[in-house]
């Protein structure tokens, strides 16, 4: 991966007197976690390679307290969605992309009656919205004929219903989009969300990460891709408690399309 | 002695009816121990919603086998009933078959009845081998112990019975026979009883006709204490469900007035609160049954026990505690406990150490739930078992701070450092820089 990462914050952008077209709202994963850092760099290198005027928060962002209203803690998520609105008000954000799938829920739908209201898309909507417009080309690449399949992140499709625009963009790397039994509506869950990752499972026989990844191992793909990088962290664990590393790549919709560029 | 046939009937209708409609109203007052919310926005979409879903059966294909079987058991179920108003007019007034006079219309009306009859026998027949000899797994998972088990079985047997009478009442209907318009299976059961006097056989079509009759009024009255309301309530149920997208959870308004106030800088935090009518301290989440909304009752009343959320739940088929169908069933159960105390203390609910929570449904059970959505898509008539997931979470945390030690952690730093983890939200940007 090339440096040279250009990322304004909205501050900056501010000051130069210029609205961003698109907020990227990283997240506390994208920020933080190793892994998802680099789901974010991939998604930031397609951004400044179609020239998209964005911007991000920066240390301004905060956590959407998704994982504080799912455990229970209503107060605790109200607290930060009203700092978050009043920074995102303040500088009136119109349209926010994120990439991740817990932010996008939570900023799409819980926001607006706390008087947060944003366009809010998911960056696969995003791409896949470039791609239409011509800013952006998919080229195949390394990935092509590859046998790719896609977990679907619970809170992009069960909660959003939004299954096409990933797989349409894997559709135009040239590979082949192979479905697991249970997917789109019927998609199982890997085992993160409302506040699971960061608890212990409850006791049972298995661990959801896992039945999850046997049903990607069933479809002999090389690639399982998510859009999420919870679902990410998941997988990536399964993947590992099944010892099948060297096999099988767990990758993040946005650093698929900037490997297939050579971003 | 006609005259006292009629009577008879009239009284059996009477009873049956009325001891149903006492039922529904006790129904009625239970669901109503619930919150108020308002679901009365956007009619079109839920008439719709009704329509596609509890009319148009659409979810329930999912499942084909299922699905295609049910639709038999529920077109029959509705078709035949249109029967019941011949069988009240001739009841009430003595006359038989009074439609009989309409017929070539009338030979092809009872014609698809008896047809659909058969369907339906035949399916349920089925059903119960779904049930008791292939044993799938959501019909024998321990949720269903005891009478949940038995009832299913029941009402399989119920809709077998009435159905066999339907058929033997006019197999053996020696005027309707001579008709022969309408016969169409009953002709094929007619040989059976082909050694029987004319006056035995009227005597069996009497007996199959008041069994009918009879059956029917039971079966409607067993609703009440089985988990087959469904066939009532999936419309009101598929009517009030909630339009929002799925991985919308709502605010709680309690809490927004409480953090509008500590986020205004005007506000003065030492002023003594302005009390208002009607004051009581707002209870942050559900520990019992009257603490949740009437539409989260409404759904437990309707809930079939089908056990389609609870084969998909991922947390179920890890072998956790969690099941969505139990969260279901418990919530009903503890609302009639309640129903029967109000009963028993003249309309005032007396406090008997009981809750939902903890005498019904676990914290252990809570807690593994990933609100991944997958019962709630799953549900063939929309009802929403995460609902009631995420309310009692919130009394755990919100009211007892019970919350898993590791959550604690998480929620301890996301009121830090805004980030579920410990870092330091000036960092956030750092990522930027890291090769």
């Amino acid at each position: 991966m090339s440096e040279n990462l250009i990322v304004p914050t909205m501050a900056e952008t501010l000051a130069q007197g210029k609205q961003p077209e698109v907020l990227f709202w990283v997240g506390c994963a994208g920020s933080f976690d190793d892994r998802a850092k680099k789901i974010t760099k991939a998604f930031v290198q397609i951004l400044n390679r179609a020239n998209v005027p964005f911007a991000v928060l920066g240390t301004e962002e905060s956590c959407t307290g998704d994982p504080a209203k799912r455990a229970g803690n209503e107060f605790l998520f109200q607290m930060q969605a009203m700092m978050n609105i009043e920074v995102l008000n303040a500088y009136e954000a119109k349209k926010i992309v994120t990439a991740c799938p817990h932010c996008f829920n939570t900023l799409k739908n819980e926001y607006p009656e706390l008087g947060g209201q944003y366009e809010v898309v998911h960056h696969t909507e995003f791409l896949k919205s470039l791609l239409d417009d011509g800013r952006l080309t998919i080229e195949g690449g390394q990935f092509k004929g590859k046998r790719i399949t896609f977990h679907d992140p619970c809170y992009l499709g069960r909660a959003n219903k939004v299954y096409e625009a990933p797989r349409e963009l894997i559709r135009k790397l040239d590979s082949e989009l192979v479905e697991m039994k249970r997917s789109r509506a019927n998609g199982l869950c890997c085992g993160a969300g409302g506040a699971q990752m960061f608890k212990d499972a409850e006791p049972g026989d298995k661990e959801v990460n896992v039945l999850r990844t046997e049903d990607a191992l069933e479809t002999t793909s090389e690639i399982i891709a998510t859009g999420c990088p919870f679902c990410n962290t998941m997988m990536t664990d399964g993947i590992k408690n099944k010892e099948k590393e060297g096999d099988v790549k767990v990758m993040d919709i946005a650093e698929l399309i900037a490997n297939a560029q050579d971003l | 002695m006609d005259y006292l046939d009629n009577l008879f009937f009239a009284i059996l209708l009477i009873c049956g009816f009325g001891y149903f409609f006492t039922n529904i109203k006790k129904i009625k007052r239970n669901i109503n121990l619930g919150i108020a919310i308002d679901r009365t926005d956007n009619p079109s979409a839920r008439w719709k919603n009704m329509a596609m879903i509890a009319l148009g059966q659409s979810k329930m294909v999912k499942r084909p086998v299922a699905g295609i079987l049910h639709i038999i058991v529920y077109v029959g179920f509705v078709i035949i009933n249109i029967e019941l108003l011949e069988i009240i007019i001739d009841g009430l007034f003595g006359t038989h078959r009074v439609f009989s006079s309409m017929g070539a219309l009338y030979g092809l009306l009872i014609s698809s009845f008896e047809i659909l009859a058969l369907l339906v026998l035949v399916a349920v027949i089925v059903f119960w081998i779904r049930r008791n000899v292939i044993k799938l797994k959501r019909f024998i998972n321990p949720d269903l112990n005891g009478f949940p088990k038995n009832d299913g079985n029941y009402i399989l047997y119920f809709e077998m019975v009435l159905m066999t009478l339907f058929l033997v009442m006019n197999a053996t209907d020696t005027h309707f026979q001579l008709l022969n318009s309408g016969n169409i299976v009953s002709q094929f059961i007619t040989p059976i009883f082909s050694g029987v006097s004319t006056s035995n056989l009227h005597l069996i079509e009497r007996t199959a006709w008041w069994l009918h009759i009879s059956g029917i009024l039971v079966f409607l009255n067993y609703l009440y204490f089985s988990k087959h309301l469904h066939i009532l309530l999936a419309f009101p149920n598929t009517y009030f469900a909630d339009l929002n997208p799925l991985g919308e959870l709502s605010n709680l308004e309690a809490v927004t007035n409480e953090v509008k106030l500590m986020m205004d800088p005007n506000a003065d935090l030492f002023a003594t609160p302005v009390a208002t009518e009607g004051d009581v301290p707002a209870k942050f989440g559900a520990s019992d049954v009257q603490d949740l909304n009437w539409v989260q009752l409404l759904n437990a009343y309707t809930c079939t026990e089908c056990g389609r959320c609870t084969s998909s739940c991922p947390a179920n088929l890890t072998g956790k505690k969690l099941s969505p169908r139990k969260i279901m069933m418990d919530t009903r159960d503890r609302l009639e406990e309640v129903g029967r105390n109000i009963d028993a203390n003249k309309g005032v609910f007396i406090p008997d150490n009981k809750t939902l929570l903890n005498d019904y449904i676990t914290p252990e059970e809570l807690w593994a739930c990933t609100s991944c959505n997958a019962c709630v898509e799953e549900c063939p008539i929309n009802i929403s078992p995460l609902s009631i997931i995420i309310d009692m979470r919130r009394y755990l945390v919100m009211e007892q701070s019970a919350a898993p030690m590791p959550l604690n952690a998480m929620m301890t730093n996301v009121e830090n450092n805004g980030a579920p983890w410990q870092y330091n939200q000036q960092d956030r940007l750092n990522w930027k820089n890291e090769s």
